[in-house]
């Protein structure tokens, strides 16, 4: 017997495998593909952290637990059916705004912001419900309206996505703002924001930008622009977090110093080398190689997002699922971009990878809309 | 593909608003995510592996070297200082220093620093206040080890310690003046640590660390050049010597109530120092009460006129005159004597005395006329010729040069003044030099402080037989009716002269205040040692050379010459009763 002839008896059955497998996978709501990468990322994410840490075993453990916490919360949320979600999207959406509102009123926290709300025996951050909450909401609102848009609709879309990003604007947390724009504004363009519209947009803010700078902005504003926009200008405050960052990543090189051997790191010059800039101890200590094979997970993460996304069965699925997607490489575009000083500095974390428990829930969350999504039942009706 | 093809037109028609867009959209961020990664990599590749780029990975691993990789001075062993039989005199012991850097230090955590070093809080404040701009400042120079190592165990951002030497003096206020002190840097600041720094010192080494933010090195990466440890120094000095000098100055001084007092006293043969003490003295290990009057080392830095000790020297002149032996016969009547305006007088009138006598009785009229007998040029070169007005060569730090003056024409009043030691001025040290040639048979050696290995090479300044001569004048002094009966001891000979000088005040010589002086030497048959016993501001009833000086010389002495062992050259009932 050879070994062709073995191969060859044997692939009609594994097909049979194949297909009873999916049906599996569809049965729980689950993506594999999608929870492979996943899984991946997170496995690699321990393994720097560990490092970038101070070698804290107690951090990794921590960790892990939100990990866990994190992927059963997808788990649950990938059963959700979707229609459901379609149709008390505005009361969710409504429900994350009274939240907000909360948050200036009673929240806690720390350094002049006021980001959390207090339950007694847990604390969470409100505005990370609104990254999923906005995008449902725009879903749901253009799955029931004729597209592409109308201006008017347009407008009301506009109101629902900056209510929620000026709350949080207010608390103040400016990055995470950005981040509920950016969520609703995928949406938005996903749902077919006419181009004109997109590009007299930018028109105008490039046409308003020249007279704001030159008579509207104090010098102090314009400093804070440029600061900004070049932070290595400021070497001691805002720019130090950058030489720092850049340091470690170019001092990485192509192999990298060795895991848990990055001096920048290891030394206590790299700032929230933990959490926001845990990217530079990858780079410093994997090398470039390192950072391609994260970025590899991500692209393959993002690549099955946007191939459940163009799949989907219905309009709402598709503008969420492509919604979540983007707004995922968002992050990663944001973060890495940030820390090797390409983009000006938003707190944006690394996902999957920095140290962190409601950002890390809110982000499994949504792949978990995304594995429902993925799994969705064929709509005969609307 | 199935629901690819079909679906699209299906939902179309079912649905109000048409999916097509959505599903253009998402190809169109399809691109986006072509685009995004592909700036990032782009990016990345420039700071890491683009050798060719401008800030590119060469400059930032050259960033973050400099950031951690740090070259530290390795702190040198400063020589050991000892006596010359290896007593330890100065000695270096490893210590740490409490360093911070304002920038990275917490404010809020001033109490808890301060507390620790048993600081006031509003003062160490007050202090890292001034260095706020700085990234260096000491808090705590020179704990010892362990007490810093508590320090550094609050693990306080910004602090951190530097390890160093400190100097440690076992003889303490005995031996300070010889040895002198180093300052908190390590530097010689007195005495021989300063004479002899560059000797002493050594040269610091350097080594490349890893240091972390905090300062704290966390990686030796090697020696670049290793420290050179500074040379050890022996001194001449003989610290038994020195305790027994010192002692017996200490209790002189204050059992008489004299202002400051010092003693020197040279190996008679080669030259060498073997104890110099000076009162006041300090304790060179805390020096925190210090004044300045204690750091001199007034054996050598404080000139002094020497009186009726050179009387000795102008014997010398008139013996090399060929017109005077020691028998020749002075007229001293009446005991009074007129030069140039001035009168000399002697305790009383001693009538006819020969040369031996004149120096037992340290007769001024005797010596005046001795003087104005001599030419002044030669009575002033045999004073020269045994050193005085020239520096020992010591290299102490201050030493004074003394002054013999050279006038072109010598007035009478100082050609007597100069036969009895008026008119000039040397050092303690430079006295007990000049002593030296009645002990070597005439014969000058250098002093030194450090120890030498061979006798120094020596020129003759005095004929063998006139320097014989003299040193039996000179034993006279402490027989019976000699003015220094009290410097006799035990089982040895002495020989020497005393001395009493008016001290110099404003406005010429104070009458009230005198310095005391014996220069002296022991066993007077073959001498060991020369010494040299100043009082200054002795008690205005005891401030006789012969009383204030000479007891301090016998006790030194007496003690000097059984711990050397000399042989005793006289029994004890061979020794005359002392009267007195």
């Amino acid at each position: 017997m050879s070994k062709g002839q073995d191969f060859v008896r044997r692939l009609p059955d594994s097909s049979h495998h194949f297909k009873s497998a999916t049906s599996f996978w569809r049965l729980i709501h689950i993506d594999p593909i999608l929870l492979l990468g996943l899984l991946a990322l997170s496995v690699y994410g321990l393994v720097v952290l560990y490092s970038a840490s101070g070698h804290s075993q107690f951090m990794v453990k921590r960790q892990v637990v939100f990990f866990g916490m994190a992927y059963l919360a997808m788990f649950a949320v990938a059963q959700v059916n979707l229609m459901f979600l379609e149709r008390y999207a505005f009361w969710f959406y409504g429900f994350g705004i009274i939240l907000l509102v909360l948050v200036l009123v009673v929240g806690v926290g720390a350094k002049g912001a006021q980001r959390w709300l207090s339950l007694g025996f847990v604390r969470f951050q409100p505005s990370e419900i609104l990254k999923l909450a906005v995008p449902i909401c725009v879903a749901s609102f253009f799955s029931a309206r004729i597209l592409p848009p109308r201006f008017s609709h347009i407008v009301i879309c506009l109101v629902f996505i900056l209510l929620p990003a000026a709350l949080i604007v207010k608390q103040p947390d400016l990055g995470t703002a950005i981040l509920v724009a950016t969520s609703g504004l995928i949406g938005l363009f996903l749902a077919g924001l006419p181009w004109r519209y997109i590009l007299g947009t930018v028109a105008a803010v490039a046409a308003a930008a020249w007279p704001m700078w030159h008579f509207v902005m104090h010098d102090y504003q314009k400093r804070r622009v440029l600061t900004l926009l070049d932070p290595e200008a400021d070497r001691l405050g805002a720019g130090w977090n950058i030489i720092q960052s850049k340091t470690a990543i170019g001092s990485g090189g192509w192999e990298g110093k060795g895991w848990m051997n990055g001096t920048q790191s290891q030394l206590d010059f790299l700032p929230e080398s933990h959490t926001d800039f845990i990217i530079a101890v990858l780079a410093e200590e994997f090398g470039m190689m390192g950072v391609l094979l994260l970025l590899a997970g991500y692209f393959f993460v993002i690549s099955r997002g946007l191939w459940i996304a163009v799949t989907a069965q219905s309009t709402f699925s598709r503008i969420l699922a492509g919604s979540i997607t983007l707004t995922f490489m968002v992050y990663v575009f944001v973060n890495i971009g940030m820390v090797s000083g390409l983009l000006p500095v938003v707190g944006v974390p690394l996902p999957l990878v920095s140290l962190g428990g409601t950002s890390l829930i809110s982000l499994m969350l949504g792949f978990g809309l995304l594995m429902a999504v993925a799994t969705e039942r064929k709509r005969v009706t609307v | 593909m199935i629901r690819k093809n079909a679906s699209p037109k299906k939902i179309a028609r079912q649905t109000p608003a048409g999916p097509v867009f959505a599903r253009a959209r998402i190809i169109c961020m399809v691109l986006l995510l072509a685009v995004l990664p592909s700036a990032l990599i782009w990016h990345l590749a420039h700071l890491q592996v683009i050798p060719t780029a401008e800030k590119g990975y060469t400059f930032l691993q050259e960033q973050g070297q400099a950031r951690t990789v740090r070259e530290e001075v390795i702190q040198a062993y400063r020589g050991v200082i000892t006596d010359r039989n290896g007593e330890i005199l100065a000695v270096s012991t490893p210590v740490k220093s409490i360093v911070l850097n304002p920038q990275r230090f917490d404010p809020e955590k001033t109490a808890v620093l301060a507390e620790a070093l048993g600081l006031k809080t509003s003062e160490l404040a007050a202090r890292i206040g001034r260095f706020s701009d700085k990234q260096f400042m000491y808090v705590a120079r020179n704990l010892p080890p362990h007490d810093a190592d508590r320090i550094l165990a609050l693990k306080l951002e910004g602090v951190s310690a530097e390890k160093g030497f400190q100097r440690f003096y076992p003889a303490g206020e005995v031996a300070a003046h010889v040895v002198g002190f180093t300052d908190i840097d390590d530097r010689g600041r007195e005495g021989m640590e300063l004479a002899l720094e560059n000797w002493l010192a050594g040269t610091p080494g350097s080594r490349r660390v890893m240091k972390d933010l905090k300062g704290n090195v966390v990686k030796d990466l090697g020696v670049i050049r290793a420290a050179e440890s500074g040379k050890d120094v022996q001194l001449s000095l003989d610290l038994r010597l020195q305790y027994l000098a010192y002692r017996e100055l200490k209790n002189a001084i204050a059992e008489q109530g004299a202002a400051s007092g010092s003693i020197v006293m040279l190996d008679a043969q080669t030259g060498e120092i073997l104890a110099m003490a000076n009162q006041p003295s300090y304790n060179p290990n805390n020096r925190s009460q210090i004044q300045p009057a204690q750091l001199r080392n007034r054996a050598v830095t404080d000139m002094i006129e020497p009186g009726s000790t050179m009387k000795p020297f102008t014997i010398v002149a008139a013996l090399e005159s060929g017109r005077y032996s020691p028998n020749t016969k002075i007229d001293t009547n009446p005991g009074y004597w007129r030069v140039g305006g001035k009168t000399y007088s002697d305790f009383r009138n001693y009538g006819v005395m020969d040369l031996t006598t004149v120096i037992q009785k340290s007769s001024q009229v005797a010596i005046s006329k001795i003087a104005m007998d001599l030419p002044p040029e030669d009575l002033r070169d045999v004073f020269y010729r045994v050193g005085v007005g020239q520096l020992s060569g010591t290299g102490f730090p201050g030493e004074a040069l003394g002054k013999l003056p050279n006038p072109r024409r010598w007035h009478p009043t100082e050609r007597a003044a100069l036969a009895f030691g008026h008119g000039m001025t040397l050092t303690a040290l430079q006295l007990a030099h000049a002593y030296t040639v009645f002990a070597t048979g005439g014969i000058l050696r250098p002093t030194a402080i450090l120890k030498q290995q061979n006798v120094p090479e020596g020129s003759r300044v005095i004929d063998v037989k006139h320097s014989q001569q003299v040193l039996n004048m000179l034993k006279a002094v402490t027989q019976t009716g000699g003015t220094a009966t009290r410097a006799q001891i035990k089982a040895y000979p002495v020989a020497g002269k005393t001395g009493t000088a008016h001290k110099v005040g404003e406005g010429g010589y104070a009458d009230d205040k005198y310095i005391a002086l014996f220069a002296g030497l022991a066993p007077a048959d073959n001498p060991e040692i020369v010494m040299v016993v100043i009082i200054n501001e002795p008690p205005q009833e005891h401030y006789y050379g012969g009383e204030a000086a000479a007891p301090v010389f016998a006790r030194v002495a007496e003690g000097t010459l059984r711990l050397l062992q000399v042989p005793p050259s006289q029994s004890p009932s061979q020794q005359k009763v002392v009267a007195r």
